[in-house]
Formats: structure tokens, sequence, C-alpha cells
């Protein structure tokens, strides 16, 4: 150690310390399953929620919803609301400003053709949805406000409404938006080989079929909500929402002002599966903020708006075409996609266009023939939600295989492993690549622990009332958005006075446990004793933290990471160049680890962090306050795959199925958190037993209105409805992350509903080709196969 | 925050019957698991309420002087699933209302309120219908009491008079001695839900088991207000407990019920599970009494 200090060190003992732990300790900071950085705050409710930051006497804003399913607004009677005590103010579709706007969640695009699309106004006159916003009342209380709603008069001209894509492409259908008649928002398509000349090969068997997943909603814990006020001629929203950065552009485009001019705040948040990557209702709140002069205003969703007036997932159809070679090799396929968009554009054709995109790569075969349409209904609007139409398309493709090796007598654990992507498989779209033989260690892993072989054969057996069966189903999947959308990361890391240091990104914690993923990174690439020692700031302020994307696809880890080492390089080189002006050492002959400077050689203890970096700062002829910034364009996207296991018990004559076991297998490369990623996946493998069995937005035929858009009657799965949920993990390193690390956000929601389906067909030789496979299905569909006949009908 | 005009909270049986001929516009709230939903909801905004929870002395359950049960209006459900009487003396109530909503909910929601509400889905409704329960009224001119199926008028509406309140269901000695049932709720998840179609079957068997001297099922949601069933309760009585038997009682049961189509389930699917309900509840009753079904 330097005896020629600058400064007398107030710690030399703990410096000591330190110099033995270093020596020892050269293990990593990730791959640990720590605690989580907010998890005593969250479990002990300290953590604020935008509803705990509202500032004393902000008024409330409660929105009229529409009660017709389609129509124009003629006029809105507000008298009897103004009259009300409390009511400030009633603002209606025909005050707003007459510019449209978009609201996904996506990057801005510089190229006008990629841009969302604009196709809503803060109110409506438009009503495209049973539950569209046409007007607002602005009172002193919560009371006087939903008074002043009920109060409201409005008056429509009523038009005719389809919920239906299909029906919505049809000839005479109503037209929700003039610039789109026909109501196609979007029509891709995809071909490979030559689809129409390879189906005339003889001895070909056919498997033609049609799929359908439901609307459902995210039922994240914590409703949106927001508050918005003026500060300084410019407008400050807080909001409970997953995208900060891209919400400040979409406020300041609905309200025409410069996106500076907007500064959005992003405190913890209640979980957004998707729902809170959209602009839902701060540009309504920032603009009733204007209207009342820059008070305080505060937007609270319910749970009954939740489910119907923010974004539901995308209802799809698909219709598959399978050809099949006796061999057990796929001759051709044809997929036709139809996307529910519902009224308004929201994240539009990214949906389906990703669903059609999976069918080529999850089973690859020389000819395809692909068309994907995301059609415009009077439902609410559908947009981003956990898996991005991979559920939905896992259902369909999934379902199908089983099928086809049905059709051809074949096992469908060896039909799979025969044509799914195999390894070395490249995508020249996306420069992904299948670098191991992963499909078949996950499968062989899930295989094992259900013990898969020895059950099939022995519920085979099973006939009586009560039927038990297994099934399988896997999944593929993208990690971020490149090269479809940009993809970026930013972030700064500051080094405190005690060594530690503080850390800003703009990838946010929604309740995933991204900030302690990014402690652990820290940690790691700076070379700190201990995840602890990094302080995220989890709260995103526009106006100061480093721009990001926010949290959507399975991204935030990913991407992050290459940000995180890029910056903790930054930093490093800072730290050393001025321990260099301390210790006489060359940069080339340190290092940090656990904390301190050391020299790479013998590993000797130069000095802490702690003692640099007080000297940086307080050293009268050379301070500096080391701080690191930095942005990465990621121009790389990893695969991402899995499997689930199911295993059900069917109760014949009361319509019932039982989960009774249930593993997901994911290989996400490298484990950052591994209690962490198996929570990730809990959740996910509980959403899809909800998407499989039990959970579907219901409308009224006859007038277009949502049934149950509430708790009690959506039928969300509840952890009654769960067996024990097994996860585990193939840990094959992914070679174009820094951390060796890839998506698992969403894989988890993506292969438990058809590995479900599938289970129920081989209990009961079902195949039921729709979700969500609730009693009242299986009593149809049992009664069509004749295993239950009522005498008395 | 709720929109009520006013909250007036009675102190007494005595209190609550003055504030209700005070107040005839007022709403009767006990734990408030209804009430206070619909007031969020906007269908009872704005309206006067008249609060019976903190009168301590219509809780709990015991014997009176005939031995019949006597459960105060005000007992939870979660209270009446862990009472030692109702345990040995009508432990199917006990788990049919531990069956309501979820813990928070069994540990607010009332057995009085439960069956004011005059909903045909109520947990205690089928099980109370099936043992014959009475309800007591307390009014301006004391007690009246009333069978429970002349207690249900139609769907949400029953019998109480403005000036009464509810004070307590009793259960009469003769229902639960010797007897033991059994219910089923069938809903579409395990927790937090309404039922799809309740069903309630207890039986009293001869001294040798091979006989039910009295069987009697009640259902929930298949009608507008809970029903027994007396076609198959006909082919129950005094035969011998078979599964032959089991089969001609449930399908009996389709002449008695009058199950609607909505869309939260089809009349042809309550139809078909409410057969297989009462096959299976008569079956694990005739268990529970002792027998076997042969």
């Amino acid at each position: 150690m330097s005896k020629e200090r600058t400064y007398q060190d107030p710690s030399f003992r703990d410096i000591q310390e330190d110099r033995e732990k270093s020596e020892g300790d050269r293990d990593r900071r990730v791959g640990k399953s720590e605690v989580r950085v907010d998890g005593f705050d969250k479990a002990s409710g300290r953590t604020k929620y935008y509803e705990d930051l509202v500032p004393p006497g902000a008024l409330y804003v409660r929105i009229k919803h529409a009660e017709i399913a389609h129509g124009m607004v003629r006029s809105v009677d507000t008298g009897e609301a103004q009259a009300i005590p409390g009511v400030v103010k009633v603002l209606t579709c025909f005050d707003v400003p007459d510019i449209p706007f978009p609201t996904a969640g996506h990057p801005w695009s510089m190229d006008p053709g990629h841009q969302d699309v604009a196709d809503r106004h803060l109110l409506n006159r438009h009503v495209r949805y049973y539950g569209d916003d046409v007007a607002v009342v602005i009172a002193e209380d919560e009371v006087s406000a939903n008074q002043g709603v009920r109060a409201l008069k409005v008056e429509y001209e009523e038009l005719p409404f389809v919920l239906d894509a299909v029906e919505a492409m049809k000839d005479g259908a109503p037209t929700l938006h003039e610039e789109y008649p026909g109501n196609v928002l979007k029509h891709t398509e995809l071909r490979k080989g030559d689809y129409q000349n390879a189906i005339k090969e003889p001895g070909l068997v056919c498997v033609d079929k049609v799929y359908e997943t439901p609307t459902v909603q995210h039922c994240h814990i914590e409703n949106h909500g927001c508050f918005a006020h003026e500060e300084n001629g410019r407008i400050v929203v807080v909001s409970s929402t997953q995208i900060p950065h891209i919400i400040r552009r979409v406020v300041g485009q609905a309200l025409g002002r410069p996106w500076a001019d907007i500064e959005i705040i992003k405190p913890y948040i209640g979980g957004g599966f998707g729902n809170k990557q959209d602009a839902l209702y701060e540009p309504l709140c920032a603009w009733c903020s204007v209207m009342v002069g820059g008070r305080a205003v505060r937007i609270d969703c319910s749970r009954e708006e939740t489910f119907v007036s923010n974004r539901v997932r995308h209802a799809i159809r698909f219709h598959i075409v399978s050809w099949l070679r006796k061999d057990g090799t796929i001759a051709a396929r044809k997929v036709e996609v139809f996307s529910n968009q519902g009224a308004y554009a929201s994240h539009g054709h990214s949906i389906a266009a990703k669903a059609m995109g999976s069918f080529p790569q999850h089973y690859p075969c020389e000819n395809m023939e692909c068309d994907s349409y995301t059609v415009y209904t009077n439902r609410p609007a559908a947009g981003a939600m956990r898996g991005y139409g991979m559920p939905q398309a896992s259902f369909a493709d999934e379902s199908n295989i089983e099928d086809c090796a049905l059709a051809l007598g074949m096992d469908s654990y060896e039909f799979r492993k025969k044509n799914i992507m195999p390894r070395g498989f490249h995508d020249g779209f996306s420069g992904n690549t299948n670098y191991y033989d992963t499909f078949r260690q996950c499968m062989e892993k899930g295989a094992a622990y259900i013990d898969f072989e020895r059950k099939k054969k022995e519920y085979a057996e099973d006939s009586g009332d009560i039927r038990r069966g297994i099934g399988v189903a896997t999944f593929w999947y993208n990690t971020g958005v490149y090269p479809i959308s940009l993809e970026t990361s930013s972030n700064r890391m500051a080094l405190n006075l005690d060594g530690t240091v503080t850390f800003q990104c703009g990838e946010t914690e929604i309740g995933q446990g991204a900030d302690t993923a990014y402690a652990q990174m820290v940690a790691e690439a700076v070379g700190l004793r201990s995840y602890r020692d990094v302080h995220v700031k989890s709260c995103q302020d526009t106006d100061i933290t480093p721009t990001g994307l926010g949290a959507y696809a399975s991204r935030q880890t990913y991407m992050a990471g290459f940000s995180i080492r890029q910056t903790a390089d930054l930093l490093r080189d800072k730290i050393l160049a001025y321990a260099n002006e301390l210790t006489r050492q060359s940069v080339a002959c340190m290092d940090i680890a656990c904390g301190n400077i050391i020299r790479r050689e013998d590993r000797q203890v130069l000095m802490s962090l702690k003692e640099l970096a007080m000297t940086a700062q307080y050293n009268p002829v050379h301070s500096e306050h080391i701080t690191a910034e930095s942005t990465y364009t990621i121009r790389n996207n990893a695969y991402s795959f899995g499997c689930t296991f199911a295993e059900v018990e069917v109760d014949i004559p009361m319509c019932r199925v039982t989960v009774r076991n249930m593993i997901n297998v994911h290989d996400c490369g490298r484990l950052i958190n591994p209690a962490l990623a198996a929570a990730q996946v809990h959740g996910g493998m509980s959403m899809a037993i909800g998407f499989g069995l039990s959970e579907q937005l219901i409308f009224d035929p006859k007038t277009g209105r949502p049934l149950n858009g509430n708790l009690l009657d959506y039928k969300l799965s509840t952890t009654m409805d769960h067996p024990h949920l097994e996860a585990q993990f193939i840990e094959n390193p992914e070679p174009t992350s820094p951390f060796g690390t890839k998506a698992l956000g969403e894989p988890p929601a993506c292969s438990g509903a058809p590995a479900i389906r599938n289970a129920i067909l081989n209990a009961t030789g079902v195949a039921i080709d729709h979700t969500p496979i609730n009693p009242h299905v299986l009593f149809a569909e049992f009664s069509k196969a004749g295993l239950i006949k009522d005498a008395w009908t | 925050m709720y929109d009520m005009k006013a909250l007036y909270e009675a102190e007494s049986v005595e209190d609550a019957i003055r504030l209700r001929v005070e107040h005839p516009e007022a709403q009767i709230i006990a734990g408030g698991s209804d009430v206070l939903v619909q007031m969020r909801e906007g269908k009872r905004a704005g309206k006067e309420l008249i609060s019976i929870y903190m009168i301590d002395a219509l809780r709990g359950v015991s014997l009176d002087e005939e031995e019949n049960l006597r459960i105060g209006s005000l007992t939870s459900f979660s209270h009446i699933t862990r009472d030692p009487l109702i345990r040995k003396y009508c432990n199917v109530l006990g788990e049919a209302v531990d069956q309501v909503g979820s813990p928070q909910i069994r540990n607010i929601g009332t057995i009085g309120g439960n069956t004011c509400n005059g909903v045909t889905s109520a947990d205690s409704a089928s099980t109370l219908h099936a043992y014959e329960a009475i309800i007591e009224l307390t009014g301006k001119n004391g007690i009246r009491r009333l069978p429970i199926r002349d207690f249900y008028i139609r769907a949400g509406q029953v019998d109480i008079a403005p000036d009464e309140i509810q004070t307590a269901i009793l259960i009469p000695k003769d229902s639960y001695e010797n007897t033991w049932g059994h219910y089923i709720k069938y809903g579409l998840r395990n927790a937090m839900e309404i039922a799809t179609l309740g069903c309630s079957v207890n039986v009293r068997l001869s001294a040798d088991k091979k006989t039910i001297e009295r069987c009697r099922i009640a259902y929930g949601v298949a009608g507008p207000v809970p029903m027994r069933c007396p076609s198959a309760e006909e082919t129950a009585n005094g035969a011998a407990p078979t599964k032959e038997l089991a089969e001609r009682f449930s399908s009996a049961v389709i002449d008695d019920i009058t199950p609607r189509d909505s869309w939260r389930a089809s009349k042809a699917f309550r139809q078909h599970i409410a057969v297989e309900m009462a096959k299976r509840a008569l079956s694990r009753a005739v268990e529970l009494a002792g027998g076997e079904m042969k």
C-alpha cells in the first residue's frame, strides 16, 4: 500500500479487512438468488405508487364512457352535471383539439412510413366501442365527479357495429375509420418456396383446421392512473406506466406541444403486462390540467375501466393447413391470421405480424404461404400484452402440430423433435441463430421431471368418468424488437463518496425485478463488493433519467446489459485513471474488485473505492465527481426457447379440468438471479392456465356491451386453481449478450395453454381448438363427441 | 370514497327498529360486502344507510330451549364454519359458507346479509332451504318467524316489513337431528367465485342404514330463488340407498328445477350439472350418514 497518501484515510482498518476479502472473494455478483432491492419496502408497504404521491387538492377527473358500441355523439347535455356542488368543469368530445394521435408504446421512427397509426382523439365524437371516452367531469372530490358523470346526458346517432374480425372484413360491414374501408388496418404476407405446387405431391395427408383465442385482459394488480399539473409553463405527468420516455412524446403529440414541454415521472408501479406499454390516460390527464389552468388533476381507472377502456389482448383466429408426408415431415403449410384489433390501432399489426412470423421458424418447412390481417372491430382496443401474439400463435401452432401427429399416427413428442427448429437454424431477418440443441434439451428435462413416457402409457388406460392426460407444447421467442424498431439503452453511473454507485436507466422496474438484476449486473461490471452497493434509482423522470425505451418485449435485462457493460467500462476507466494519480501504478496493472482498487498481478489492495471517491471529490487541486453515462444502440436480437408439460385430470360428467402438475423449462441464457427467474416463470404459467382454461372478455352480441368486465365475472385463475408450478432452466449462454442472458419476461406465458389443450386431448380424445377451455366449452364438445348424453334433451 | 347520504349506527335491535321507522328509505347494512359494492357501482349511490354491524347481540350460534340451532344474523361465515355447534349438528352449513368468495369476505360477510339479499346464488341458501330453516324477524310489534321458502319472495326480494330487521336463522331440532348433508358448489374457479349452481342434499337413514328415511335437496341458481326438489325427494324417501336410486333421484330433479339461459351459463349446461351434482351430493350425504351406496 502506498505510504504517500494525499490525505489521511479515515477508514484504514476497513481496507485491511477488504484486502482479505478481495483475496478470497472472486465469485460473481450475477447468477445468485439475491433478495430484491425493493423487497423490504414493498413487503412492508412503504413503496410509493402514483396514488401515494398525488398532491393535496388535486381535482378528480372522471370519464363518461359511451353506452353504445358504434355511433356519433350528437350532443352532450352538461347542465345538470355542472350544477352539482364540487364540479369544477365539464369537458366533452366537442372541446378537444382536433389532433389525432397514436398511443402505441413503440420507439419513435424517423421514417413516417413506420410511425404508429394516429387514429384517436382525447375524447371521441365518433364512438367506436362500448366504453369509448366521450366526456369528462372535473371535480373537487371523487363523489361529485362520479355524480357529474352520471348526470351527463349524451345523445347518440347509433350506427351498426361489428365485433368479429372476419365479419368486419366482409362487404357491407360497418366502417370504423374512414381511412380504412373494409376495416383492414394492415395485411402482410410471407412466402417461402412454392406452396401451391408442393401440395400436389402424391400421398400427402392434409390437416386443415381453425384455431381461435379470445379477448383477454392483463389484470395487473394496480390499475392505471396518473396525475398532471403545470410547473413553470411545462406539464408534469406522474403516471403508472411502463414507458415514461415514450409517453412524453405521445403527450406532446396529443396536445400539440413540443415534446420537451412535457415531463413524465414514473414511480413504482403495480404491474403492467403490456397494458401500460401504451399511452392510456396520460394525454387526457395533461390536457385536463391545462384546461383548469394548470391545477393538479388526477385520473384513477377503476377495475371496470381497466377491463374495457384500457387495452386488451388481440383475439386471433388462425386457419392452418398442414400437408404432411407419411414419414413425418411437413411438405407445406398455409397459415392465415385474423387479428381482432378492436376500435383503435394501438400496437396495430405488430402483434399479428409477429404471430405469423413465428410459424416458419418454429417448425421450418420448405413451402409456406402465410397471410396476416389486422382488422378494426367495435371491441375495446387491443394493444401489447405479455407474449405479444405468441401465446395466440403457440396455441394455434402447437395444437395443429399435435393434430398433425395424430393424423399421421405418430407420437407427437417424436413428431416435434423431428420437425422443430434445428440447431444451427438462422433467421436472416432478425439475425438470430439457434446456437444450441436447446429444444431437445428443454423437452428432455421437462419429460424427465414429469415422467412423461410412463404417464402417457398409464393414462391411455383410463376410461371412466375421470380420466388423466398429459401434454407438451413448445415455443420460441425473440428477446427484443430489433430490427423492426430501434433498440437503444442509456444509463448513468455515479460513484458515491462511500464507494457505492448510483445507477439510473430508462428500462423500467414494473414489478418484474429489473432493478435487482441491474444492481447485480452493475456490481459485477464495475467490480463492487455487493449488489447492495448499487443504488438503483427506480423512479424515471424524463427530465433527468437517461433516455431509454422502458419495459416491454422481454428486453430489459438483455438490452440494459449492453449499456451497463459499456458505462461500467467508462466508469472503471475514470476510476483507474484517478487511481493512477494516487497510487502511481499503471492503469494496465490495476483492476477493481470487491470494491477496492487492486494490483492485478498480486491482487494487493491499493485503496478502497470509498477512499478514492472521497479523495477525488475533496481534492483541493483536482476535484472530480466521478460519473459515467453512455448510450448503446443494440443491433442484436436473441432467440429464447422453452416448453411446457402439463398433466390434467378431466371429470367428464362435471365438464371440469384440473391441472395436476405443470413444468416450464426455459433456456433464457445465463440467469442473472435464479429466484427472480423462477418467479417470472411462475407468473407466466399462471397466466397461461387462465388463458387456456378460464379467461375471456364476453360481449353482448345484441349491444356490443362487455358483459364481464370485472374480477368476479371475468375468470382470472386463482392460486386455488393452480398445481405446484415447477420452473426449470437450461443455461446455454447467449453469445451476443455481455452477460450471456436473453428473454424471460414473456416466454413463460406462451406454451402453457396448448400444453393443457393437448393434455385434455390425450385424456379424452377430444381436440378443442379454441380457448378458454372452460366447462361450457367442455359440455358442448363432450356432448358432440358422445362422451356425455343427457336423456332429457 | 362512497357516495352515501347518511349512515345511522344502530346500537341495539330496538334502536335499529326505531331507525328503520324514522328513515324508511334507508338501506340496512351489515358486513357491507354486497351493499358497498352496489353503492360503488352507482346502484345505491346517494342513499342513507342503517348499520346494524355493531349489535353484538346478533352474533353467535346457540341452542334455544327447544334445542333448535339458533344462528344470529350477524354471525360471519368464518365464524359459522368454525363454530362447534354447527360442526356438531349441521356441518354442511359451515362447509357451504366456507366457499363464499375469499377469506376476507368470509370474515366480514354475514349469514343474515347473505339471505336478506334474496339472491339465488348465495352459498348459504340451498343448505338453509334443504334444512327448512326458520327466519326470525324482529319489528315494532315483536318477533315474527317464517319458513325460509316463504322469506324469499322473488329474485332480490325478501319478506322484511319496513319496521323489521332479520335477527336470527333457526334450524329446528328435527331438521338437523340424525341428519347428514353435503353441499356442492359448481363454479368456474375454486376461489373468489359465485356459484353457477349450488346443490345441497341431506339424509336421515334408518338405524340399520339400509333405508333413507328422509331426503331433502335444494338448489341455488336453478331458478330465480333457491328451491327444493319435491319430485326428487319423493323418489328417495323410504328407498334403499343404491346407485340405481341415485340415477332415478338425480334424473328427477329435471322436473323440479327451472334454470334459465344467460350469458353466465346455458340452461342445458345447468340442467346437466344439476343432475350430476344431485347424484354426487346424495351419495356423499349417505356416506356421511354411515350408509353405503350399493
